[in-house]
């Protein structure tokens, strides 16, 4: 079958890839309905998450009907409609038990690598490098989904493939931010970065009672659709002094929750972005952080600043004295999407949720390379590109 | 490829040994020691399983374990906040020569014995061993840093921090 592959460093392939076949008893197989490109996947693209071999399939975030189902599977029948969860969780551990599904103890065939990076496995994810358990990705017609039980759920009548498919991955990003980061009622938050993770963490913000919600970015049709399909208020971080802006709306407080969706390869209009390329090119440290940093000095006395952005490694420059004199609590995670999707996929039929503006260009995969260009580098007002297999 | 999977496992090791060694920093403050002291006296490595003490056998181990059969010793107790039962296994013969960078490479004389620790946790828990291979992909074309990240796959499963 023809898939879309990791050839090297900034090299996007095309190829013919063997149909997946169940293996486990709690697998299933899934004709790939929609399969899009995610923030995370530029940070593979980059080269910057060094656990990639050249014909890897690329993508988690996706859906489809399901084919095949292993003996183990009570849950899904063949010709169900399902969202699968990008991390791969087994319910059965105790991190799952606790909805930290992201942090499974089974879902990675290859503990030793992030061991060595982290002291601790996570769980795996698809189409994440071998690092994350050389599972296969999703832009392909078909894919194998393990512990299907527990990573596929039936989608909804009424709720279209192009909604259902970010519920794989953006929306239940932005659930794990705003719910694990403890947004109440009455809260302001404030999330850096507009891409589909920064979109789904302001809206889930607002679903759980926010008082006021700002998001920031500096591509404006981006931040035009964060105050048009999500309801935010928005600053373009290229024309405001960001804290600044933001203690003035908090009557000098500053934002009570901070949610950073932006990742390792922040963007700073300032001599920093300079100093912090160089530093992440002669591999001094393996991320740039610019949009945390932002994100610690702003945040109110005793809040929260959580990191959804994707880093690897080491940051420099890390502002340590604010997070501890400012008494903050500061966190992060992958998404634990098996404890979000099920009130996720109900926002969406009840139309609080809608994501389907996000996926602004949608296009088969002999199209994959074209996608991650515009992707990549935001042609064309791209906020995803999407893929349809059997397009 | 010419090499033998063991050549392209120390070549690999050579090669990512300045990580190697920033790591074993990382996880290892006492990796200033020679290597080959590095691994504990005790030799005990240990998983904890989602399970009630009574459902973790010694005496019948899932499959995994109990084929490295009298090579290893194994006892379990309770984990503390319901966090089930932590199931400990060692070498009865402790050959030295764990390093910490024999451990993250998986070239440590424990290191069938961890992998074999996780897939009895995963039988435990989830009632197989999750395989992952074959899956599909593309063209590997035969670069240094293709074989590198493949040896290091290949040992991943059996490497860990301890
Ligand atoms: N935690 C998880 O489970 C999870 C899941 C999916 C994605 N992610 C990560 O979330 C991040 C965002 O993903 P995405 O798909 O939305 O990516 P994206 O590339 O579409 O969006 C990132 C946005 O950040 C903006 N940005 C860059 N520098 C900035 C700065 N200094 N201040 C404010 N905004 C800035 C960019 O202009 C862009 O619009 C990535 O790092 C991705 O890896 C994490
Ligand atoms: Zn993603
Ligand atoms: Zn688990």
């Amino acid at each position: 079958m023809k898939a879309v592959t990791w050839r090297g460093v900034n090299k996007i392939g095309v190829e013919d890839v063997p149909e997946p076949t169940i293996l486990n008893d709690h697998d299933i197989i899934l004709e790939v309905g929609l399969s899009t490109t995610c923030g995370s996947d530029l940070h593979l693209l980059g080269g910057y998450i060094p656990a990639m071999r050249a014909g890897d399939v690329l993508g988690h975030e996706f859906m489809g009907t399901v084919v095949e189902v292993g003996h183990g599977v009570t849950k899904h029948h063949v010709g169900d409609r399902v969202v699968v969860v990008s991390f791969i969780g087994c319910g059965q551990c105790w991190y799952c038990r606790q909805g930290l599904w992201s942090l499974c103890d089974n879902g990675n065939p290859n503990p030793g690598i992030t061991e060595a990076l982290w002291g601790q496995s996570i769980g795996g994810c698809f189409g994440y490098s071998h690092a994350m358990g050389g599972w296969a990705g999703s832009h392909a017609p078909y894919i194998r989904v393990p512990y299907a039980d527990q990573g596929a759920f039936a989608i909804p009548d009424g709720v279209s493939d192009e909604r259902a498919l970010f519920a794989s991955d953006a929306a239940p990003t932005g659930w794990t931010g705003a719910h694990q980061a403890g947004v109440e009622a009455a809260d302001v938050v404030a999330v850096w970065g507009a891409g589909g993770v920064g979109q789904m963490a302001a809206r889930a913000a607002m679903l759980m009672g926010a008082e006021r919600v700002v998001v920031i970015d500096r591509y404006d049709n981006r931040l035009e659709q964060v105050r048009t399909h999500i309801g935010a208020e928005t600053l373009d971080y290229e024309q405001v002094d960001v804290p600044g802006e933001l203690r003035e709306m908090t009557g000098g407080r500053g934002p009570d929750v901070c949610i950073e969706a932006v990742g390792m390869e922040a963007h700073s209009p300032g001599p920093q972005y300079l100093y912090d390329q160089v530093k992440q090119q002669l591999r001094l440290q393996t991320d740039r952080p610019t949009a945390v940093r932002e994100a610690i000095y702003a945040c109110r006395k005793g809040g929260t600043v959580f990191t959804l952005g994707v880093f690897a490694g080491l940051v420099d420059k890390f502002p340590l004295g604010a997070v501890m004199n400012k008494a903050l609590t500061l966190r992060g995670a992958q998404q634990h999407g098996q404890r979000y999707v099920p009130q996720i996929l109900e926002h969406m039929s009840r139309d609080e949720l809608r994501t389907e503006h996000l996926a602004t260009h949608v296009m088969s995969l002999d199209d994959g390379p074209k996608g991650y260009e515009m992707f990549k580098n935001k042609e064309d007002g791209c906020v995803r590109a999407v893929f349809r297999p059997g397009a | 490829m010419t090499l033998s999977v063991g050549g392209v496992v120390s070549f690999a090791a050579g090669a990512v040994g300045s990580v190697v060694r920033l790591v074993r920093r990382l996880v290892n403050p006492s990796a200033a020691r020679p290597a080959g002291r590095g691994s504990p006296a005790s030799g005990w490595l240990a998983v904890t399983v989602l399970r009630e003490p009574s459902e973790v056998d010694i005496a019948a181990l899932p499959a995994p374990l109990a084929e490295l059969g009298g090579r290893v010793e194994a006892r379990t107790r309770p984990a503390p906040g319901g966090k089930g039962t932590e199931l400990a296994a060692r070498l009865r013969d402790r050959p030295p020569g764990g390093s910490p960078a024999a451990r993250l490479t998986g070239r440590d004389p424990q290191a069938d014995l961890r992998s074999a620790l996780r897939q009895a946790k995963q039988v435990l828990e989830a009632g197989e061993v999750l395989a992952v291979d074959p899956a599909p992909h593309g063209k590997r074309p035969p670069t240094p840093g293709g074989l590198l990240l493949e040896a290091w796959t290949k040992v991943a499963p059996k490497a860990g921090v301890r």
